[in-house]
C-alpha cells in the first residue's frame, strides 16, 4: 500500500514566534540574531518580508543585514521560549500518529498512512494541521504531502508561507524535477559543486543519470541520490528524540587516507572538535562526556568514553581528551578508516558552573571568548580563514566537517 | 488591545487538571470565576502570547483567561 508522509515546517520559525509575541513588529522586516551585544552577531532566521525583499540571508553578519535593510528589526533569540513551542506543535501532531520523525527544531516527517480512514487525505490532514497551529500556536507552517520523505520534504519548500504541496506519482516530474539539484536533501555545497562539473544541475537531471555514473562520481551517495531523485526512498519515518531535546552532538569522518600514526589521530582529533565545539556553541551547549569512536580498515570498531573536569565547549579541551581517550584504549593492530568524537552529557552554556580552585578561570573564559570569535571569523571569511597550525601539517586530512561531511539524521543507518 | 498579566489564585486538582478560581485585576478588585466552560491550546494574535485559553465565566461574562508557558495568566484587556 502506498504511505501518505507529511513534510511540516514551521515557516521562519524564530522570527515568527518573536513576531507573536510582540504584534508591534509584525508588518516590519524582523530577523533573530545572535547576541546583539556582540560587535559581529549573525542572522540566525528572518521573516518573509526580510528576506524576500530586503534580500536579508541566514548567516550573514548583523551589520551586513542593516546595510541592505536599515530599519531591520533585530530581536536576541530566546531558545526556551523556541523549544517550548516546537514541543506545543509536536503536541498537535502527536493527535495524528505517533511516527513523527523530527528534523530539527523546526522540521518533522509524519506518516499518516494509517491515520487516513480516520482523519481523511494526507492533504485534509495537513490543511487541518497548518490550520491548528495558526490557531492554537499562533505561528505558521507549510506541508508537503507524498508518498515518500524526500518528495514530502521537497514539497514543503514549494509553496511558502502557510500552504499545503502535494506531490503524487503523476506530477512530481513537473514539479520536483525542474529544481536545482541543491534543493534535494543532503547536497551540499561541494556535492553541488561535483555535480554541476558533469552537467547535473537539476533533480531531473540527476533522476536520469546513470546510477554507475553517480556511484563513480559520489560513492555510495550517488545512488543513494539517485534514489531520492526519482521518488523510490522508502525509509521508514522513524520516531525519534523530540524536537529540542539535544542528547548530543558529534562528527565522525571517514578519512581520505588511512591513519597510521598517532599525529595523524590527534590532527584528526583537533578537526573533528573545532567542528563539534562550533555546533555546542550554535545550540548554546556544553559537554561534559568525550565519547570516540575508531574503526579501523578492516572495518571493526571500538567506542569509549571519559568525563571531562568540567563541561565545555572549547575545541582544544574536547581534542585533548578525545586524544587521552585513544592513547589509553588503541593497540595499533590495524591503520584506522574512520574517526569520530562526540560531546555528550550536555547542559546549556550559561548554566551556573561551580569555580575549582585549580582551574584559571579567567584563562578559560578567555578561550571561551576566542574560540566565539573564531567562529565569527569563519562564517564570514571561510572556515580555512584561520585553522591551528597542527591542521597545516597534512592538508590531506584536514577538512571542515560542517560543510563537507554530509550530516545526516539517524533514521537512514536504522 | 492590551496584554495584561494577573495574579491568578488556581486549583491544582488530585486529577491533574489546573484550574483558575480567581484573579486580580489592575483595579486591585479580585474577580472570582464562576465557571470554567472551556479549556484549549490557543494563542491569542490580538495581544501577542500563546497557552492554554480558560473560556471563564466571570460575574456573568465570559473572558478568556491564558495559561502561558506553565507558569503565567494574562487577559486580553479591551483599552
Amino acid at each position: 500500500m502506498e504511505r501518505v508522509i507529511l513534510h511540516s515546517d514551521l515557516n521562519s520559525f524564530y522570527a515568527s514566534v518573536e513576531c507573536l509575541y510582540n504584534p508591534d513588529i509584525r508588518d516590519k522586516p524582523v530577523a533573530v540574531g545572535g547576541s546583539v551585544e556582540k560587535r559581529h552577531g549573525i542572522i540566525l532566521t528572518a521573516n518573509i518580508l526580510a528576506k524576500k525583499q530586503y534580500g536579508v540571508r541566514v548567516g550573514e553578519a548583523i551589520w551586513q543585514a542593516k546595510q541592505k535593510c536599515p530599519d531591520l528589526v533585530v530581536v536576541p533569540p530566546n531558545y526556551s521560549l523556541y523549544i517550548r513551542f516546537s514541543k506545543e506543535v509536536m503536541e498537535i501532531y502527536k493527535e495524528y500518529t505517533d511516527l513523527i520523525e523530527s528534523f530539527g527544531i523546526d522540521e518533522a516527517w509524519l506518516d499518516v498512512t494509517g491515520s487516513t480512514k480516520l482523519f481523511g487525505t494526507g492533504e485534509k490532514i495537513a490543511n487541518e494541521i497548518r490550520r491548528r497551529i495558526r490557531e492554537e500556536i499562533g505561528i505558521t507552517a507549510s506541508i508537503g504531502v507524498s508518498y515518500n520523505k524526500i518528495f514530502a520534504k521537497l514539497g514543503s519548500d514549494i509553496k511558502k508561507p502557510d500552504a499545503t504541496t502535494v506531490i503524487t506519482r503523476d506530477n512530481y516530474k513537473q514539479l520536483v524535477w525542474g529544481l536545482p539539484v541543491s534543493d534535494l536533501i543532503y547536497v551540499g555545497r561541494s556535492t553541488f559543486k561535483k555535480l554541476a562539473k558533469v552537467g547535473i544541475l537539476t533533480i531531473g537531471d540527476l533522476a536520469n543519470s546513470s546510477v554507475l555514473f553517480l556511484r563513480s562520481l559520489l560513492g555510495k551517495w550517488g545512488e543513494y541520490l539517485w534514489v531520492f531523485a526519482n521518488g523510490y526512498d522508502t525509509t521508514p519515518v522513524v520516531k525519534l528524540e523530540e524536537a529540542g531535546v539535544i542528547k548530543g552532538i558529534g562528527n565522525s569522518v571517514t578519512t581520505p587516507r588511512d591513519l597510521e600514526t598517532n599525529e595523524d589521530v590527534k590532527l584528526m582529533f583537533y578537526v573533528l572538535a573545532e567542528s563539534v565545539a562550533e555546533r555546542l556553541r550554535q545550540h548554546n551547549l556544553k559537554g561534559r562526556t568525550v565519547q570516540v569512536h575508531i574503526r579501523d580498515n578492516e572495518l571493526k570498531s571500538i567506542e569509549r568514553q571519559a568525563k571531562l573536569r568540567k563541561s565545555s565547549f572549547l575545541s582544544g579541551e574536547l581534542a585533548e581528551k578525545a586524544f587521552e581517550i585513544f592513547t589509553a584504549n588503541w593497540t595499533w593492530q590495524r591503520p584506522i578508516r574512520s574517526i569520530g568524537l562526540r560531546a555528550t552529557d550536555l547542559v546549556t552554556a550559561d548554566t551556573y558552573t561551580q569555580l575549582s580552585m585549580f582551574d584559571d578561570e579567567n584563562k578559560r573564559i578567555k578561550l571561551e571568548r576566542m574560540e566565539s570569535s573564531i567562529d565569527d571569523i569563519r562564517r564570514r571569511f571561510g572556515h580555512y580563514s584561520v585553522q591551528r597550525a597542527v591542521a597545516l601539517t597534512d592538508s590531506k586530512l584536514n577538512c571542515n566537517p560542517i560543510e563537507e561531511n554530509i550530516i545526516f539524521p539517524l533514521s537512514y543507518f536504522k | 488591545m492590551r496584554k495584561v498579566y494577573v495574579d491568578a489564585i488556581v486549583r491544582f486538582t488530585k486529577d491533574g487538571d489546573i484550574l483558575p478560581i480567581a484573579f486580580i485585576w489592575e483595579d486591585g478588585r479580585k474577580y472570582m470565576v464562576d465557571r470554567v466552560l472551556d479549556k484549549r491550546r490557543a494563542a491569542s494574535l490580538k495581544v501577542g502570547g500563546q497557552g492554554i485559553r480558560y473560556k471563564c465565566r466571570v460575574y456573568g461574562r465570559e473572558v478568556y483567561l491564558y495559561f502561558e508557558g506553565g507558569n503565567r495568566w494574562f487577559i486580553e484587556s479591551a483599552h
